[in-house]
């Protein structure tokens, strides 16, 4: 592997995920692949050369030249509507990655795997499930979708559609939909141990999202029995933007 | 009140523009306690001004990067070694 | 040469004769930090001197309180390139402190609970550029801004201003702090942009 430099991307489509993030596709050429669960950073230069840099996950496998990333757009922020808002087909960033080995799934493995997600830190984990059907691999998924309320949920009409070996739950923190019984509010013991998997099958654990989340979320994991070395974390930083 | 932190994994990019190998994959022993672990698991606080790496166990700092214009300054005195996988 | 992104201005960087160059104006208050808030209680905080000669000043926080208080306005700038003017606090001037400390150091290494440590020469600390803050905008000091305590001393990039501050050990040599020792400048001024070594 040789060491990373920044390469030119280029913008193909953006497509509304809800109403403040959209999916960006990025034609990068020469790009050499990704695992599922990495991310990448991403320069932006102004005119006057000011330049900044972000880091978003990867929303989807390698698919030859192209990727995904899904960006939520933070009110004031810097970096993030301009990528949704501003970025039109034909312009370019730069890209450098994939980066990033821990958080990681690789088709194959036999054992089973339960994913965690909050809010926009479904991205990664996203990211997994696609990686899972591509490579046609049976390894059981279960994912666990912490999300404010309907509106707000990513992938939703991918997520809705039957993939066979995936379980999706979803738990609303705000406002719940009709016919759903869990009143609205953050993710509990209960929760997890419902919808997620018994200790005992020893699943690889995946959690993703606002480092509160990600804390509680892996705090009760552990309180479940899950060991320590089967939970990998991804916190999303206060610095996004 | 340990809610300010990122993960280890935030490290691999600006790892990459110095070593050849995924450090956050690599195994780390914290100087202070002892502990080993992935780096991709150390608690670290940043970016700026600098991307300081903790202990998950101790809280030390076990690694410290940051980047400058045309530099980037590496501490890692805080690691008695680091045991990276490479192919046979 | 980068590439361009063709409609990103960023933010607004700008020019004024109160802002150091490279600086832009921020309203809000970033909060950065390199570890654990630490959480301090009052009737534990305590603020020390220690002397090169080994002679220790204590203040527990009664006795910080009943110094005389100051409120300075002042602007602060952050090596990560943003600015805020007309900060006001309420603190005590090291003056003040240092009143009883005999000493003939010519360098200081602040340090703070949770560790942290940054160096300066002394005299920076002294006449009327430095003061142990306890109150910000008429209100505490907040643990994310440092407090009970930080240290402020202005004409310095804002990382010299330790949060979270414990005590000043004077030295007769210099001493590089936590950043001074990762690649920042031993000094540090905004206005001749000190911000990494060797600049």
């Amino acid at each position: 592997m040789p060491r990373l430099t920044w390469q030119a991307a280029e913008l193909v489509t953006s497509t509304p995920e809800t109403g403040t993030a959209r999916t960006l596709r990025l034609r990068v050429p020469g790009w050499r692949g990704h695992l599922a669960g990495q991310h990448v950073d991403v320069r932006l230069t102004a005119e006057d050369g000011y330049s900044t840099r972000r880091s978003y996950s990867l929303a989807g496998p390698a698919d030859g030249e192209f990727l995904d990333l899904t960006v939520e757009s933070v009110p004031d922020g810097e970096v993030s509507p301009y990528l949704t808002e501003i970025m039109r087909p034909g312009d370019q960033v730069e890209i450098r990655g994939p980066v990033g080995g821990w958080f990681v799934w690789r088709p194959g493995g036999d054992r089973p795997v339960l994913l965690v997600a909050g809010g926009s830190g479904i991205v990664p984990l996203m990211a997994m499930v696609r990686a899972r059907r591509q490579a046609g691999s049976d390894t059981p998924f279960r994912l666990v979708y912490s999300v404010r309320g309907p509106d707000n949920v990513y992938y939703a009409d991918e997520l809705r559609r039957p993939d066979p070996g995936l379980d999706v739950s979803y738990l609303y923190t705000r406002s719940v939909p009709e016919g759903v019984s869990r009143p609205a509010g953050r993710v509990t013991q209960a929760d997890l141990a419902e919808a997620g998997r018994p200790a005992a099958l020893a699943p690889d654990c995946y959690v993703c999202g606002p480092t509160g989340f990600v804390e509680t979320a892996a705090d009760l994991l552990l309180a479940l029995g899950h060991a320590p070395e089967r939970i990998r974390t991804e916190r999303f930083g206060p610095s996004g933007g | 009140m340990t809610q300010e932190h990122l993960d280890g994994n935030t490290l691999a990019g600006p790892l990459s523009e110095i070593f050849a190998v995924d450090v956050t994959t690599a195994t780390g022993r914290c100087a202070s306690c002892g502990m080993s672990g992935p780096i991709g698991a150390l608690h670290v606080y940043g970016p700026d001004p600098g991307l300081v790496g903790r202990c998950p166990g101790c809280e030390e700092v076990v690694l410290r990067l940051v980047r400058g214009p045309g530099s980037a300054w590496l501490d890692l005195r805080g690691t008695i070694s680091l045991k990276v996988h490479l192919p046979d | 040469m980068n590439v361009i992104s063709r409609g990103f201005h960023g933010r607004r960087r700008d020019e004024g004769d109160r802002l150091p160059p490279g600086q832009y104006l921020v309203e809000d208050f970033p909060v950065l930090s390199a570890g654990p808030t630490p959480r301090v209680p009052l009737d534990r905080w305590e603020f020390a001197i220690d002397t090169e000669a080994g002679v220790t000043h204590r203040w527990s926080w009664p006795e910080f309180q009943a110094l005389p208080q100051e409120t300075p306005t002042v602007d602060i700038h952050c090596v990560t390139e943003w600015s805020k003017l007309d900060t006001s606090w309420e603190g005590v001037s090291l003056d003040v402190l240092f009143e009883d400390v005999d000493t003939d150091a010519s360098y200081a290494l602040v340090y703070s609970y949770g560790g942290y440590t940054t160096n300066l020469p002394l005299e920076d600390l002294l006449d009327g550029k430095a003061w142990i803050a306890h109150r910000f905008d008429g209100e505490e000091l907040e643990p994310r801004h440092g407090g009970p305590a930080r240290l402020i001393v202005p004409h310095l990039y804002f990382w010299k201003s330790a949060k979270w501050v414990r005590g000043i050990r004077l030295l007769d040599d210099d001493h590089p702090g936590f950043w001074e020792t990762a690649g920042y400048h031993n000094y540090g001024d905004p206005w001749r942009e000190q911000r990494y070594e060797g600049d």
